[in-house]
């Protein structure tokens, strides 16, 4: 890697102020440490979040929503989030311990990989992503293919879950990277059901609506079944193919429903 | 009385202790003052004329202190090949030039064009991306077909075309071969792929340089598998070094499968640039230069036609293949395909009449040769999958037919079509053994059960044989090998009883530290623990060919007996000088000497002692000292056999195979150490689920590498596999070496893709799929592909 300086402030003002020499936001690092070793980027300066203690926890807020801090890491959440178990067990999926033990959910969801786990969490429990600017809707916050709603420098310092009556995320795994070859959460709300899809779109994450007008109507693992996905758009790639990549969407979404 | 650390026992492993607490001296490990370091300036682009190379600003580059590009390796051979096959019309192989440093034009992704000698790695990298080089791309051939039409782009100017060779096995055999298929009762007919690997050894490769002007000594560290023959080729074939100034050391290696046999141009360019700058110098790969740069396995296409008679009795086979060479022949390339794969496609089996066509293809890839099993996996798949094939296309059960086709164990010698005499060999009791530890019996019963579950269960038979012990050298010279195949020992009694073994085997995994010291113990009669192991080192070992091939224990280990045969010999003189006895009448059991039908005897320990304190001693008849030397040339190859299972559940929704068990009945002969023999046989398995399953090199149209890191080359993971049943009891030992052994590293790779493939087709037709073949690897989306394909279920 080039060499770079590394700042490490303790709160989000510092944190703001030493990103406005034009440095980047290093959160776990599970993607920016291996671009940089590959030499991709060179940006001079990094911003470690990971001593900015308001950034790091988990707890419920008064409306029962699950609140975790931006610098919160995969297997902080997979331990302390028993509060959403769908969630708990999603991240205690992501990757391998090693991942899980650095990589944090602000960080998965700035860089917005179109494969990553936690934009299906996102997006189908209708969670709020606050940063130190706004608070921004799921549905607002993915806009594409490693795309964000967040402006340069603009910090996730929480990410508000409400939790849904039941939840399940059902993973088909990419065998190589362990990211989601497609990955479907699906939250049932009393108001309705959400169902976001990961690992499929070349558009990054995106809400299966006709999925779930399917389920709000009916709730059960064969709603989807006579639902048509259709393969345009799809991830083509070593993995899977347009054509299968929209099968394992419908599969993947019957088996979340038959896991909540 | 068997000795608890003699032969057979399970004796842990002497070297692990050191392995799992950090504490191996690796090549990267090694440090030697003053050392420089190296980067390579690689092509990104998979052909390509240099148009201009400016080193200027680069050289003006912190801590620079020397570039080379290709012009500095003008007066300086290419790597060598080792290995010259000769065509079916009696013409040599094409052999375009290696160069270390692209002279002119790049021809893969991964080619070197200029190398950084830099103080710091990040220094030569640095200045590397300052070297203003001008590629001239041009088009590519990545696919073997396209490389063999009329008109393809030739990666080679001065060849006539890609064609490396056509080769016919055995030439002679081919019109009745054809004739045979041609008025055959049934013909099963197989096209398939095997696949392209990455071998992904652990230990990445790495290359010390160090130079001594005084002396004009250089010295080489390296990540190798056989220290000697990088000696050799290196120093007698690209830098004219002789063998008396080069010292060639491969310390602890982690892990090769034969990815670190051949001699690479970072270890020729790091000893001759320290020569040049007078310094060491160091190179590591990082583990994106490995996928581009160690030699690739596999990469098979072929047509098997395999013809039987109304009773199912094989008649006859022809295979035709297309095997990729890649850019350039790497060390041991040509013979891979040919004389590592040819030889065994009579298999198991009494096969009248074979014939084998070969036609080896240069593209804009990363150089091919063995990998793990080397030739023979590729033959033991084709040979295994269109048994299967043809056992379905027959209504008889795949077991049932290869038995019926069994070379039966009164036929042993036995001398097939293809070549090879097998020595010995027992498939029916491999095959017996199988049934039972599978629990094939059973089979109906558990596809039942996961077909309750909604998942379809398959069951698929292998039965592999393979040509270990490599080699006898006069064959394998007759055959083209530029090299010999024995194999080397030193026994050095120590003064005091104790034993250092210098052997010209290689342990980069096998842990030979282990198993070695237990034959001395058996024969000498002394603990295992008085046996030292060293190896890896051109300074202290007697010229020796390495490791690859399962031929370690075969030829290393009887280059061990042998030596330890003539100690015992001397000793008898000494010990019978020692009673005042005839030699006739002393023997040796138990690390004593005795006088047959007395009590006298004198004891291993005395024996040693007098032979380097030699006051009581026939001093006038017998040199002082206990140490000898042998070097051991094999009759034949030893042939390892055995019997696979695999059970697979498919998931038709998604195409998902589970491998929910798989079984292992091996004949490696006599066996060492057990326990290493599992590990082994462990190792050789997931390396061939993880082809059959995952593992696959893709190059695009371009010559570019789409799998060239761990995100999308899929390695088998520990949660990947099943518990393994396993099982080497029975035994028929090989006849021509003095243990009985045959070999064990590479029969798991061999033996299983076959087995795993014939599980998941046995499961699609379980469930009405009418799918009689998929490439490997199986991956999710193919298995689930083809089901759909299939419109006729």
């Amino acid at each position: 890697m080039y060499s770079f300086e590394l700042r490490q402030p303790t709160s989000i003002g510092g944190a703001v102020r030493a990103l406005a020499d034009g440095g980047q936001i290093l959160g776990g690092g599970q993607t920016l440490i291996p671009t940089l070793k590959m030499r991709l980027a060179d940006p001079g300066v990094l911003v470690s979040l990971g001593r900015v203690d308001s950034l790091l926890g988990i707890c419920t807020d008064d409306s029962g929503r699950l609140c975790i801090g931006g610098a919160t890491t995969h297997a902080a959440v997979a331990e302390g989030g028993g509060a959403y178990p769908a969630l708990a067990r999603l991240a205690g999926r992501i990757g391998d311990p090693a991942v899980r033990n650095r990589g944090t959910i602000g960080g998965s969801l700035a860089n917005n990989d179109p494969a990553a786990c936690y934009p299906a969490a996102v997006l189908a429990s209708d969670a709020v992503v606050a940063t130190n600017a706004r608070d921004i809707a799921a549905d607002d916050f993915f806009t594409g293919l490693f795309e964000t709603a967040l402006d340069d420098g603009e910090i996730i310092t929480e990410v508000k879950f409400p939790v849904p009556a039941s939840a399940a995320y059902a993973k088909f795994l990419q065998r190589a990277s362990r990211f989601a070859l497609v990955g479907v959460f699906v939250a049932r709300f009393a108001s309705g059901v959400r169902v976001a899809v990961t690992g499929a779109s070349e558009s990054g994450v995106y809400r299966w609506s006709e999925a779930e007008t399917a389920l709000s109507a009916e709730f059960s693992p064969s709603a989807v079944d006579s639902l048509s996905v259709a393969p345009g758009g799809m991830i083509d790639d070593l993995h899977g193919s347009p054509e299968y990549r929209a099968q394992l969407v419908r599969v993947m979404t019957s088996r979340a429903v038959a896991a909540c | 009385m068997p000795k608890d650390d003699g032969i057979g026992a399970a004796t842990t492993r002497r070297e692990d202790p050191r392995f799992l607490t950090g504490k191996g001296r690796y090549t990267d490990d090694i440090n030697v003052p003053g050392q420089a370091h190296a980067f390579f300036l690689r092509s990104q682009v998979a052909h390509g004329r240099i148009a201009s190379l400016d080193t200027t600003a680069a050289a003006a580059s912190d801590g620079v202190i020397r570039i080379f590009t290709g012009d500095d390796f003008a007066g300086v051979g290419g790597l060598p090949c080792g290995w010259q096959v000769t065509d079916r019309h009696g013409q040599p192989m094409q052999e375009p030039p290696h160069p270390v440093l692209a002279q002119g034009k790049v021809r893969h992704v991964g080619d070197p064009i200029a190398a950084v000698v830099a103080e710091t790695l990040d220094q030569a990298r640095d200045a590397a991306e300052r070297i203003d080089v001008d590629i001239e791309e041009l088009p590519t051939v990545t696919n073997m077909q396209s490389a063999l039409e009329d008109g393809a782009v030739r990666v080679h100017d001065d060849l006539e075309s890609n064609l490396c060779y056509d080769w016919g096995f055995i030439e002679d055999n081919r019109e009745a071969v054809n004739a045979a298929i041609a008025g055959a009762h049934h013909v099963t007919t197989l096209e398939l792929v095997n696949n392209r690997l990455v071998p992904n050894a652990m230990e990445p490769r790495a290359a010390i340089g160090d130079y001594n002007v005084a002396t004009d000594e250089h010295t080489l560290y390296t990540t190798s598998q056989n220290p000697h023959v990088i000696r050799l080729l290196m120093g007698a074939f690209v830098l004219g070094i002789p063998e008396h100034k080069l010292r060639v050391v491969a310390p602890d290696v982690g892990g090769g499968f034969g990815s670190k046999i051949y001699h690479y141009a970072e270890e020729a360019f790091c000893t001759f640039a320290a020569k040049a700058i007078n310094r060491a110098v160091k190179w590591t790969a990082d583990r994106s230069e490995a996928f581009i740069t160690d030699a690739h396995g596999r990469d098979h296409v072929t047509r098997i036609d395999l013809a039987l008679d109304e009773n199912g009795k094989f008649l006859a086979i022809r295979t035709d293949t297309l095997a990729n060479m890649g850019a350039y022949l790497s060390t041991f390339a040509p013979s891979i395909p040919t004389y590592l794969h040819g030889t065994l496609m009579a298999g198991n089996y009494a096969t009248p009449l074979i014939y084998v066509n070969v036609k080896a293809v240069f593209t804009n890839t990363v150089p091919v040769d063995a990998y793990r099993g080397a030739g023979r996996p590729e033959a033991t798949f084709q040979l295994e999958r269109v048994i299967d094939k043809a056992a379905r296309e027959l209504s008889i059960s795949p077991i049932e037919l290869r038995r019926r086709n069994f070379i039966g164990k009164d036929q042993f010698p036995y001398a097939t079509p293809v070549a090879v005499e097998y020595d010995t060999g027992d498939y029916h009791a491999t095959m017996d053994k199988l049934e039972e530890i599978a629990d094939i019996a059973g089979f109906s019963g558990r596809r039942a059960e996961s077909a309750a579950n909604g998942k379809l269960r398959g069951l698929g038979i292998s039965h592999y044989i393979e040509a270990c012990g490599i080699a006898p050298s006069a064959l394998v010279g007759a055959l083209g090998a530029r090299a010999g195949l024995y194999e080397s020992a030193t026994v050095r009694v120590n003064a005091t009883g104790s034993v250092s073994v210098l052997t010209g085997s290689h342990s980069h995994g096998q842990g030979h530290e282990t198993t070695f010291p237990q034959v001395v113990a058996d024969l000498l009669g002394i603990d295992a623990e008085q046996v030292a192991i060293v190896h890896g080192d051109t300074a202290t070992t007697p010229m020796g060919m390495g490791t690859y091939g399962s031929r370690s224990i075969a030829v290393g280990g009887t280059a061990i007996v042998k030596a330890l045969e003539k100690v015992i010999a001397k000793a008898k003189k000494i010990a019978a000088h020692l009673m005042e006895a005839s030699e006739a009448d002393v023997t040796f059991a138990d690390g004593a000497f005795t006088i047959a039908g007395t009590d006298r005897s004198v004891a291993w320990g005395d024996v040693c002692l007098a032979a380097y304190v030699p006051h009581n001693y026939p001093i006038e008849e017998l040199e002082p000292g206990l140490e000898e030397t042998a070097f051991y040339d094999p009759a034949n190859f030893t042939f390892p056999a055995g019997a696979y299972a695999c059970e697979v559940e498919v998931d038709p929704a998604t195409g998902e195979v589970e491998i929910c068990a798989f079984a292992a009945a091996d004949d490696f002969g006599n066996i060492i150490n057990p326990m290493i023999v599992d590990g082994q046989v462990h190792g050789g398995l997931a390396q061939g689920i993880g082809q059959a399953l995952m593992e696959h090199a893709v190059y695009d149209e371009h010559g570019q590498l789409l799998s060239g890191n761990f995100m999308d080359y899929t390695m088998p993971r520990a949660d990947d596999l099943p518990s393994f049943v396993i099982d080497h009891s029975c035994q028929t030992p090989c006849t021509h070496n003095p243990l009985g052994v045959k070999g064990c590293g590479e029969a798991g790779a061999i033996g299983s893709p076959p087995a795993v493939v014939n599980a998941v087709i046995d499961a699609l037709q379980s469930g009405g799929h009418d799918v009689d073949h998929i490439d490997m690897p199986l991956t999710s989306c193919r298995v689930w592909t083809a089901i759909n394909a299939d419109t006729g279920s």
